[in-house]
């Protein structure tokens, strides 16, 4: 949970270099050796996020054919020839063979629930949830570290100790509850406040036109899309905030001052771009907390996205969509990592260097 | 150390909350009977608006809020706990001998504690406690296995940063073996940075028990804040607008979270002087 020790990388650590340093800039590009020694390292994730997703959900207690089945009168023989479709009639070393050459092909098995293949479950669901985590990280990163850096740039006043306060205390809310106050306040209505919002869905049926849709639309977005953005907000503040503040004092902005710059292009020219490394890197990292709040979000208020899908497959349990989703998830946030890790030699030459 | 951390207010003011809401959930059978907590009999109507009987109203069963809320807050505390003891002893484990050994050992280690770091913290910990029978203790071990690569990272950066002191040296001159240098050098350097994480883990605990027993994966026979949650929004309580049945788990989790954060906060800066003079 701690932001400014967890999830900010070394990079951070390599002494402020003022303004990078325009030789540096002009060096190789990014090294060969850094982006085969990343591609090599997702690729070892990848693998072993596919070892885990087998073995976690094949050790489920509960047997999903008799989930699936339950409250109709089932001979054995029909329970026997569904564990036989399933291939789950199989020992565990040879569904393991099943199971990686079938990932390897790309096929993520078929879903007990919904008896279609859970590529194509994700597929028409990730587009939903793409929409809301995408629209919620866009504008919680704008807030944040906008906030961040005024907060660090004036550090101690009381504006950035009342907005350090309210990040504090997004940051100890529970998704959940926070999306089911909305859904009391905003939209049942709650004392003088109107219900305004829909309490769930992407859109309502029987609304036509453009510009009605459009609205309807948004109507629907506003609330899951607040909870997210409370939930993201407080850590794009508060890591802004703290590498910011190893900025500030250094010698380069009092060089910049002496210079005669005004205070705002100290800080805008100088300050920000330094600490803009673990700024970006907590974007592409966040992912793995914004998949978390979606799952709550969209549970709530029935978007239909990858998280409301989980949810549902954990209820069956529907192995094959909970592993495919594990799968989807974990291989989502490695990707966004590697992209981040080969992002920072572009964004910042100190680590082209080193 | 104390002295310093006295003059923190944040931190002085979360850690006297935490004695207190402590002190009352331990105190809670003295005054709340099984009776009080019973669904079947319960001593009051369900879903009532508080009353100078039941000064936060019922709950769904008909349960008075106050009791269900002090009640809830002896597991939560007990799951962030043990939860925490099971992350940060991993943490530390993991952290002191990578630190130590250094070499191969601290790779293979430090990429298994990244792969740990970015994976979706709630995807694993729910894939966990459903895998394993629900109920508390799988739980405490669903969020322990997923909440450690934190603690791990700063005490392996603790343990590299202790051990080029010259003293460790000496030690390994005079014939101290790998135990010994870990249990009698390393460990009490570490011991104050992970008290620091493990106030820090504590409040994500919480906040993940909170979040598993919502989604059904804790023993709903237990009164938590998570399962009166849970309940509360099976029998739509929000939609109803029943929001003395909302708010006082909702703001509990929010004020224990909150104030096992300060404290750590209080602490990481007492430890760590660098950031001291910055917040």
């Amino acid at each position: 949970m701690s932001i400014t020790a967890s999830a900010l990388p070394d990079t951070a650590a390599v002494p402020p270099a003022p303004q990078g340093g325009a030789a540096a800039r002009r060096g190789p590009v990014i090294p060969l050796r850094y982006v085969v020694g990343r591609l090599v390292g997702a690729a070892v994730s990848m693998l072993a996020v596919v070892f885990t997703g087998f073995f976690l959900f094949r050790v489920v207690p509960g047997d999903p054919v008799r989930s699936l089945t339950r409250g109709r009168a089932m001979t054995n023989a029909q329970l026997a020839t569904l564990r036989h479709q399933f291939g789950i009639d199989k020992p565990l070393i040879s569904q393991f063979g099943d199971y990686t050459s079938r990932i390897v092909r790309g096929d993520l098995g078929t879903s007990y629930q919904y008896k279609t293949s859970v590529s194509s479950l994700i597929g028409s669901h990730v587009w939903a949830t793409v929409y809301l985590v995408g629209t919620a990280t866009l504008i919680s990163a704008f807030l944040g570290l906008r906030i961040g850096v005024r907060s660090a740039w004036r550090n101690g006043s009381r504006s950035d100790r009342a907005n350090t306060g309210i990040a504090l205390v997004l940051w100890s809310m529970p998704t959940f509850w926070l999306a089911l106050i909305m859904i009391m306040v905003f939209s049942v209505g709650f004392g003088p406040i109107p219900g305004m919002f829909p309490t769930g869905g992407m859109s309502s049926p029987n609304v036509h036109g453009l510009f009605p849709v459009i609205w309807d639309h948004f109507r629907h977005l506003v609330l899951p899309c607040l909870t997210l953005v409370a939930v993201l907000y407080a850590q794009y503040l508060l890591t802004m905030r703290a590498t910011l503040l190893e900025e500030v004092g250094s010698d380069y902005l009092t060089t910049a001052r002496a210079k005669g710059l005004r205070e705002d292009d100290v800080r805008r020219k100088h300050a920000v771009p330094n600490s803009m490394l673990p700024a970006v890197t907590l974007v592409f990292l966040n992912l793995g907390t914004a998949v978390s709040g979606s799952i709550l979000a969209e549970t709530i208020f029935s978007w239909p996205g990858l998280g409301s899908l989980f949810y549902e497959a954990l209820t069956v349990p529907d192995q094959p969509l909970l592993e495919g989703l594990f799968i989807f998830f974990s291989a989502a946030v490695i990707v966004m990592n590697l992209l981040a890790e080969l992002l920072y030699p572009i964004l910042d030459p100190r680590v082209r260097t080193s | 150390m104390i002295a310093d951390f006295r003059r923190r207010r944040a931190g002085m003011v979360g850690l006297g909350f935490l004695v207190l809401t402590a002190l009352v959930a331990l105190a809670a059978p003295l005054f709340i009977s099984a009776n009080d907590l019973s669904a079947a009999f319960a001593p009051g109507l369900p879903r009532r608006a508080p009353s100078g009987h039941f000064l936060l109203g019922t709950d769904a069963y008909g349960r008075s809020m106050v009791d269900v809320t002090i009640w809830g807050a002896r597991i939560s505390l007990t799951v962030g706990v043990l939860a925490t003891l099971l992350a940060v002893g991993i943490g530390a484990l993991v952290g002191v001998v990578a630190g130590h050994f250094g070499g191969w050992t601290d790779t293979v280690l430090m990429r298994v504690t990244d792969w740990f770091l970015v994976l979706p913290v709630l995807v694993l910990a729910t894939a966990l406690a459903s895998v394993l029978t629900p109920g508390v203790g799988t739980v405490v071990v669903a969020i322990g296995v997923t909440a450690w690569p934190t603690t791990a990272r700063v005490v392996r950066a603790q343990t590299l940063s202790v051990e080029s002191r010259p003293y460790i040296e000496r030690a390994k001159a005079l014939g101290g073996g790998h135990w010994h240098v870990m249990r009698v050098h390393i460990l009490p350097n570490v011991m104050p940075l992970m008290l620091a994480q493990a106030t820090l883990t504590v409040s994500a605990a919480i906040l993940t028990e909170a979040t598993l027993a919502f989604l059904g994966l804790s023993d709903p026979t237990k009164v938590s804040w998570g399962t009166t949650l849970q309940l509360a929004r099976s029998v739509g309580a929000f939609s109803a607008g029943e929001w003395w049945i909302l708010m006082p788990p909702g703001v509990a989790i929010v004020l224990v979270a909150l104030a096992f954060t300060l404290v750590g906060r209080a602490l990481e800066q007492v430890l760590n002087p660098r950031l001291q003079e910055r917040m």
